[in-house]
């Protein structure tokens, strides 16, 4: 077994020269603190915005924050996990951030490393997840740079233990390595995770889309394509289409 | 003879050769003596009686072999997961059951089940209970479909009509319990919409008593059937190695012999204190996932009974959380125009309190917030493992939702199961796979 101090300094020096500031916040976060992330503030609830408005919910502001990166000891067998995830051959920097939240473990990869990552945990007897359960992406159009998210559901049925692997990719060069080599159950995946949201799988046999019709224009799933539907009239009354209705969020 | 006329039959040329358009009763319209080779690529579905639904099979055949078989989805898309990003999470529910519409309580099981890691909350005992009976319920209705549609397409028509007939009788106590007999949207984060109503637990009991008389007629008129194994066995064979590769789950991961049950391996909901047995066979075809469900239904019986005995002990307690936040506030009763909300709920809202009024006002046009994050919730569907892997904002609507559908992933095993067989070989296939196009499109 590997020693974990030895690991993580060994990740520490692989992500120094490309993301200063996550070095920082490791010296500035308490151990027993989860550190939460910003991705989006969004102002007035409710259809009210800017002047005139009298209901109070115009000035309404929420910061949208997800779970920050975990501290170690992250409990039970992530740490082991996590060590021995790190130690991989080549993977040096490959992980950005690791987020334990509600008993699950989320291990953020680099994109130019997911592949070399995901045939690691494939392949080390200590790791072997040697199942993927369910790809799917996320779309947060605010966090800019990192605007995509696949997320990778991997399952090792021989240790019975659940990881999830993510990776981000900013829009403007939407392209995330295709795991199909090492998982063959994510071809259809990846095709929708193309077809819904634009992401391009670069070494995936096939990408064409799988859902909608071939020649659909957009990208269903993404946060910038409308939901669409019809206003319905009932007893006088007009109703917006979901996407219109006023909502609280 | 006349020869049929189809105003859509026709020859058309493509870069890839001519292409036929026949309907049916006018193959002699086709001429074939300028053609060359033996390569010939036909399309099977999306409106075919033997593909399980709305699904496309593009089939290259040399005679009556297989040579590649590539499957086609899509056709029943209907956009499930973005539209719950517009609704409450509660509302949620009312989507997600239309997926997979054979075995509508696991996708609810999936995402309530998600919901609740989110929340950090347990559903009380009596709701877990009530949750286990109905998905053990599904479990044995969603494998008599399987059977029966499996039947009919190979002509085993007596099949069909037992499976159907059996189906309805758990049909009918879905409907006693929930009120539907499909698309129930029961199940709610924080537990069930509705405790079990009155003689609930005699008509389970009679039901399963019939079942139980019933269900030993598919084995005797299959299992030893020389025409039914002559079609099933070794047919779409799938070894463990390939299973795990595709992702391929439930009856035909445990046809290998592995076994891998969720029910067993990660236990939710107290599964780990029913006494049940996972079934597993050494025989990776048709005939082999034919045998484990007619098995599988015999355990979910024995699941179904303890459940129910646990229920009988359980009346009067609570099947929602506690916690007035997230419970829905109004109970539903049978009112002289039918379904509605209780009497007693109603005069208490608009008579006695006005902070009961604002809160049911709230709770249900606003509904409550999930704390930002994301969980995978997966259950172990008929079909195999279905999971929903759902991100929050923290907002009171899931911020994105996506279903692990165990169809979806299974079907992918339909080229390495026909590919080298026969064109009958291929519904023999796809029917052990048992897709319901519904969970494959989303």
């Amino acid at each position: 077994m590997t020693d974990p101090r030895g690991d993580r300094d060994a990740r520490d020096a692989g992500t120094r020269s490309q993301d200063v500031s996550h070095e920082s916040h490791d010296n500035l976060v308490r151990a027993d603190v989860t550190e939460l992330e910003v991705v989006e503030v969004r102002e007035g609830a409710f259809g009210a915005h800017g002047t005139g408005d009298t209901s109070g919910f115009g000035g309404l502001t929420r910061p949208v924050v997800m779970p920050g990166p975990s501290q170690r000891p992250y409990g039970g067998w992530f740490d082991e996990v996590a060590d021995r995830f790190a130690g991989g051959a080549g993977l040096e920097g490959a992980i950005e951030k690791v987020v334990v939240d509600r008993g699950e473990i989320t291990f953020y990869v680099r994109r130019q490393l997911l592949l070399p990552a995901v045939t690691h945990l494939r392949n080390d007897p200590v790791l072997r997840f040697e199942f993927c359960s369910s790809i799917s992406a996320v779309h947060f159009p605010h966090e800019t740079g990192r605007e995509l998210h696949v997320v990778l559901h991997l399952l090792s049925m021989t240790h019975n233990r659940r990881i999830r692997v993510e990776t981000t990719t900013p829009d403007d060069d939407r392209h995330v390595p295709s795991v199909v080599p090492i998982y063959p159950t994510a071809d259809w995946q990846e095709r929708e995770a193309w077809d819904m949201f634009g992401i391009e799988f670069d070494g995936h046999p096939a990408l064409t889309r799988i859902l909608m019709p071939d020649d659909w224009p957009g990208h269903p799933q993404r946060k910038d394509y409308p939901l669409g539907g019809i206003p319905v009239e009932y007893k006088g009354g007009t109703i917006p289409p979901p996407d219109q209705r006023r909502s609280y969020s | 003879m006349t020869q049929t006329t189809d105003p859509y039959a026709g020859t058309t040329d493509s870069t890839e050769g001519p292409v036929f358009t026949v309907t049916g009763q006018d193959w002699d319209t086709i001429d074939v003596s300028d053609l060359q080779g033996d390569r010939l690529v036909i399309n099977m579905g999306p409106q075919h009686p033997s593909t399980h639904g709305v699904l496309r099979l593009v089939l290259e055949i040399d005679g009556e072999t297989v040579r590649d078989a590539r499957a086609g989805i899509g056709y029943l898309h209907t956009g499930i997961e973005k539209n719950m990003e517009f609704r409450t999470w509660t509302q949620g529910v009312t989507f997600c059951t239309r997926m997979d519409y054979v075995a509508p309580f696991s996708n609810e099981a999936a995402y309530v089940m998600a919901v609740e890691k989110l929340l950090e909350i347990e559903a009380p005992e009596k709701a877990q209970a009530m949750r286990v009976l109905l998905l053990e319920l599904n479990r044995i209705s969603s494998h008599l479909v399987c059977l029966a549609t499996g039947g009919m397409e190979i002509g085993a028509l007596t099949v069909m009509t037992c499976g159907f007939r059996d189906r309805e009788l758990i049909l009918d106590l879905f409907e006693m319990i929930t009120g539907l007999r499909m698309n129930h949207a029961f199940f709610r984060p924080g537990g069930v919409a509705q405790d079990l109503p009155d003689g609930a637990i005699e008509k389970i009991r009679s039901t399963v008593a019939l079942l139980k008389k019933r269900l030993p007629e598919y084995a005797a008129l299959c299992n030893a059937n020389p025409i039914f194994k002559g079609r099933l066995k070794g047919v779409g064979h799938l070894e463990l190695a390939g299973c795990l590769a595709l992702g391929l789950t439930g009856p035909v991961l445990r046809s290998t012999g592995y076994d891998w049950d969720l029910r067993r391996k990660q236990p939710y909901w107290g599964y780990d204190t029913y006494d049940f047995d996972v079934v597993t066979r050494d025989e990776p075809d048709a005939y082999g996932r034919f045998r484990i469900r007619l098995d599988e239904m015999w355990e979910s019986i024995k699941i179904v009974e303890q459940a129910t005995e646990r229920l009988a002990g359980m009346e009067g307690l609570p099947v929602m959380v506690a916690d007035k936040k997230i419970a829905w506030p109004a109970q539903l009763s049978v009112g002289a125009d039918g379904q509605g909300n209780s009497a007693e709920h109603i005069k208490h809202i608009m008579g006695e309190s006005m902070e009961a009024l604002i809160h049911h006002f709230k709770i249900v046009t606003e509904g409550f917030r999930v704390p930002a994050g994301q969980a995978y919730g997966a259950v172990e569907a008929p079909r195999g493992e279905i999971g929903c892997h759902l991100v929050s904002d923290g907002g009171t609507r899931p911020y994105r939702a996506h279903f692990r559908d165990p169809s979806f992933v299974n079907l992918q095993g339909t080229s390495v199961m026909s590919e080298g067989g026969m064109i009958s070989d291929v519904i023999v296939a796809v029917a052990s796979i048992d897709p319901v196009m519904g969970g494959v499109d989303r």
